[in-house]
């Protein structure tokens, strides 16, 4: 057994492993100061709640509080690693500061209540509504981090009980695109990759993927792969760099904005080089005329201009792509979150189907996500779709999703796509929308224009509901306050990234009054009264494993069949893969094996929309352009950003995501070791520009857009000239503004703009106008870690680089080799000296 | 030959939409989606105006091949009325006829374009007809994206 500080050595200690080989084990573990392993009462199933990787672990428990957590060697996707947030972040459970009793405003103050009182307050204003305006008046707005359970049990009360068309989660912030991608490209939403393609692969792309720092196990396997025999080529998009493209074969950093005109030239180098599966595209496919003539219009001389990549370079990356043998593709929010996002998928997935990569080891496109559960988000029916990947425009699903809920179809709205988020908040301005239910997010500092959200949210004529488990910033802006469970309190299933299932069960109590999702929504349900069309009551369920079984019953026959899956089969061993049913009894690796596809016009989940002006295609369209159902291949022009930068505003401003941070820090900051790694907001800035402006290491700065400023020290990175990043975690709940600024801004998206893909209806956090201007000189190094791609340039003192505080030790187990350090010869550096640095 | 009278209806017609599609995304300042897609979808009128007037000299017409300006001072003007009344409801029924008059005056064009079609697969040229083809699909995507954002927007402001 070797200690490690995880927070310094984020991947852990190498197992190298060869092309077509198993991922060795090594187990991962950390337990509270004082406890160790044998003194735990009793160890309790999960995966992991803090990013979407679905690592499956244990939680240690003794004398009913949470102890520690070790990885899950059984585990098809993590072989027992753990991941930084995972070994540290458990912690923010037992928090002094957590909800404990429901909340209501009286006075224009928040003061404690009883759930009786709260539950009524939700219940007669949502009944007025209704009497007074319909369903239209209400609108749901949930997360990517409760459990599917929970989604099916609010996608059933809104869609089926209230009638409203406004539902929709933060997966819309993060993973709309990749569904949308996926709808575009094969009719219907389903991961075609599996994190074992890693185990195959011989070129990993990754597009706007900085896997290393949002799904760390998954860049460890990945690692893994790069120090064993025969490792993978790695292209990496990115204009960071990042720890991937540090060991990338091809790095490309484009222009924020510019990924079309980049995946049009590399599609073009392929396509002209006849680096194509004719006999796939021939018996598998529609579209591939258009593509050639779209992509003829981009000959890697032209990119170059348009994406600052000079030409040889995209060239190199074709040629790697276009000559591998087993070519997986990831895909992340550096394309989701710019301009012209599902367009920019959407050709990654081109990329596989016309070199006929897919359904086979190696062979995979993974479009990722960002959240723990937001493919349940996306199932369920909580997210803008409908339930079991139902297509809203199919007569023949709305009866069906009826039959399911034994309600009549005209109380299902179906008449147009479900409101996407961003429209909801517009209804909310406008005032139409005047009931919204948050739970599980923090839009007060998620969503894109801060200070037009804080408007919107602080109406006196929008009643806000919030469902959470702290007083975040948005909570403070609510009219009633709901304190819920999280991960380790309840029991309930998710889903990650590439359809695994996993059972996560309830190890301690729930601290207070605080109760399970799940719960407040069936309470909900019951005291409006929500009946079927036979005066039974419409959510039939009352425990996880009952909702459970209701949704098992939806997915009956639809792509994410899950009747195959029970608690039973999801205890001990490991996750299981959808679809799941009595033809795949132990689930599915990989689909579209054989060419086969989701995407037949009476199947399939959606008939797509124009990826340009985002307009819905025609039923009758989709029938003639692809009546048997094969992959669609789809072209889309360059079109630039809307907010060029001007004389102005001359840099573009980025935001995303830092290893050590999830979201808006309301767990990770509760975590000793996660918060101490990165513990308050800078910006990233390039050498080039850091000389021009005149800023040194840890100046202070003022980032400014037509929206707004923020303030932040200066790290100077290794990205892009021209380009400035931010990350988005920094809100106020822990500074004296509590929900907005108290003077200078820290939230990222103070600055970004209002603006969205029009197919996926992601907003657009990665292409803004800004400027930058120093305020004053510092007096050390920003607070950036040091090991991730806010890396700094130049020289930096030793002392002030990343590392754990003292306990960050975690365990690292690795079978057949009880410790390891220096000696093994691993290509990790050894735990003596990593030791020696706490 | 009239072909020319058809081109001349068609350069009006197009640049009637690229100005209508201008103001409706001024007025709809703080609809963001209408207020990106309108101006993007305007430029592809306003290019069609310049390949119209381009082509429409060899049937003996002289067309302006510069669409008609914004006024800018104007937008700046209804950007922000459009910021002030983005709180009433009362907003959203101008949308629904902002949205109405684009799609019917994209059915306009699209029926001109046919009409252009039509006449130059008649006499065979095929340069007009590789132009009338090209625009005549971008006008059919403005046409469903006005369609599409009528269908979509009309029920929570009706029954609002």
């Amino acid at each position: 057994m070797g200690r490690i500080d995880r927070i310094a050595e984020p991947w852990g200690t190498r197992t190298p492993y060869g092309s077509g080989e198993t991922w060795p084990v090594r187990v991962d573990t950390h337990l509270a100061e004082g406890v160790d392993a044998e003194s735990v009462d009793c160890w309790v199933q999960t995966a992991s709640i803090l990013h979407s990787n679905g690592d499956a672990m244990d939680i240690a428990v003794k004398d009913n509080r949470m102890v520690g957590v070790r990885g899950r060697a059984s585990d098809r996707v993590n072989h027992g690693r753990l991941g930084p947030k995972d070994l540290y972040g458990w912690q923010a459970n037992s928090s002094p500061d957590r909800l404990t009793r429901p909340l209501i405003r009286e006075g224009g103050k928040l003061v404690e209540t009883d759930w009786e009182t709260a539950m009524d307050r939700v219940v007669a204003r949502s009944k007025a509504l209704l009497a007074e305006q319909g369903p239209s008046a209400l609108g749901f707005y949930t997360t990517g981090q409760l459990f599917a359970e929970e989604y099916y049990t609010l996608g059933t009360i809104a869609h089926g009980g209230i009638g409203t068309n406004h539902v929709d989660g933060n997966t819309r912030l993060c993973t709309a695109t990749a569904a949308e991608a996926l709808k575009e490209s094969f009719g219907c939403d389903g991961q075609p990759g599996s994190y074992t393609d890693v185990d195959h692969a011989d070129v990993i792309a990754l597009y706007g993927h900085n896997v290393a720092e949002t799904q760390t196990v998954l860049w460890t396997r990945m690692l893994d792969r790069l120090a064993g025999p025969n490792p993978p080529k790695i292209i990496c998009v990115d204009p960071r760099l990042t720890e991937v493209a540090r060991a990338a074969t091809v790095h490309l950093a484009p222009r924020p904005g510019t990924n079309v005109a980049l995946m049009n030239a590399i599609l073009h180098h392929i396509i002209a080089n006849g680096w194509v599966d004719q006999d796939y595209i021939q018996a598998h496919t529609v579209g591939f005329q258009d593509l050639e003539k779209e992509a003829a219009k981009y000959p890697p001389a032209l990119a170059a201009e348009i994406t600052g990549v000079p030409a040889g370079k995209i060239e190199e990356a074709a040629q790697i792509l276009g000559h591998a043998e087993r070519l997986l593709s990831t895909v992340l929010q550096g394309f989701y979150q710019s301009n012209q996002g599902t367009a920019a998928a959407v050709q990654v997935n081109n990329i596989n189907i016309i070199r006929g990569m897919l359904g086979k080891p190696g062979c995979g496109i993974l479009q990722m996500n960002g959240q723990p559960t937001a493919e349940n988000t996306r199932e369920c029916g909580a997210d803008g779709d409908l339930a079991a990947f139902r297509n809203w425009s199919n007569d023949a699903h709305i009866k069906d999703l009826a039959r399911v809920w034994n309600v009549d179809p005209m109380s299902i709205p179906h008449y147009s796509p479900p409101t996407h988020l961003m429209q909801m908040m517009r209804y909310a301005e406008d005032g139409s929308i005047r009931m919204l239910w948050v739970s599980g997010t923090n839009p007060a500092v998620s969503l894109p224009e801060l200070r037009r959200i804080r408007s919107i949210l602080a109406q006196d004529r929008l009643f806000l509901v919030v469902q959470d488990i702290f007083l975040t910033e948005t909570a403070q802006l609510a009219d009633v306050v709901l304190p819920a469970a999280t991960w380790g309190e309840k029991t309930g299933t998710f889903t990650n990234a590439d359809r695994t299932v996993h059972l996560s069960e309830k190890a301690v109590d729930p601290p207070g009054e605080a109760r399970p999702d799940l719960d407040i929504f069936i309470d909900y349900a019951h005291r409006m009264g929500l009946k079927d069309k036979d005066g039974e009551p419409l959510v039939k369920w009352d425990s996880p494993e009952s909702a459970f079984e209701a949704w098992k019953e939806c997915t009956r026959g639809r792509p994410c069949d899950y009747t195959g899956i029970t608690y039973g089969k999801l205890r001990g061993g490991s996750g299981i893969q959808w679809p799941c049913n009595e033809e795949n009894p132990d689930g599915t690796e990989r689909i579209y094996a054989d060419g086969k596809f989701w995407a037949h016009p009476e199947y399939c989940e959606t008939y797509g929309r124009d990826l340009i002006t985002g307009a819905p295609v025609d039923p009758t369209e989709y029938k003639a352009l692809n009546p048997e159902g094969r992959a669609i291949i789809k072209a889309a022009e360059y079109v630039p950003p809307h907010e060029l930068p001007s004389q102005e505003f001359p840099l573009q401003l980025i935001t995303g995501r830092t290893l050590f941070h999830f979201h808006t820090r309301t767990k990770t900051a509760r975590a000793p070791e996660l918060q101490a790694a990165a513990p308050d907001v800078w910006v990233e800035v390039s050498a080039h520009d850091a000389g021009t402006y005149g800023f040194a290491e840890g100046d202070l700065a003022e980032v400014a857009t037509p929206r707004g400023s923020v303030q932040a020290k200066v790290r100077i990175g290794g990205i892009r000239d021209g380009v400035v990043f931010l990350p988005f975690h920094y809100g106020y709940w822990d500074t004296p503004g509590r929900h907005e600024p108290d003077g200078a801004g820290r939230a990222a998206n103070e600055l970004t703009i209002t603006e969205w893909d029009a197919a996926s209806k992601q907003p657009i956090f990665k292409t803004a106008a800004a400027r930058i201007s120093k305020v004053r000189s510092g007096d050390g190094p920003a607070p950036a870690p040091t090991n991730t791609a806010s890396a700094p340039a130049g020289d930096f003192p030793a002392e002030a680089r990343t590392r754990g505080i003292p306990s960050a030790l975690a365990d690292e187990e690795i079978p057949g080799q009880g410790t390891h350090g220096p000696a093994d010869g691993n290509g990790g550096s050894g735990t003596d000296e990593r030791e020696a640095q706490l | 030959m009239k072909l020319g009278l058809v081109l001349e209806q068609l350069h009006r017609d197009e640049d009637d939409l690229a100005q209508h599609l201008l103001r409706v995304s001024e007025r709809h300042k703080v609809d963001h989606e209408i207020y990106h897609l309108a101006r993007d979808l305007a430029k592809w009128s306003q290019q069609h105006v310049r390949e119209i007037a381009a082509i429409a000299g060899r049937y003996g017409r002289e067309l302006d091949p510069e669409p008609k300006g914004e006024n800018t001072l104007l937008e700046k003007i209804r950007e922000k009325g459009s910021e002030l009344v983005g709180r009433d409801a009362e907003a959203g029924l101008l949308l629904l006829r902002d949205l109405r008059e684009a799609y019917i005056k994209a059915c306009g064009v699209s029926a001109d374009w046919e009409l252009v079609a039509q006449a130059a697969q008649g006499i065979k040229h095929m340069d007009l007809l590789e132009v009338a083809q090209r625009c005549h699909a971008q006008n059919l995507r403005q046409m469903k994206w006005a369609n599409g954002k009528l269908k979509e927007s009309a029920t929570q402001i009706l029954v609002s």
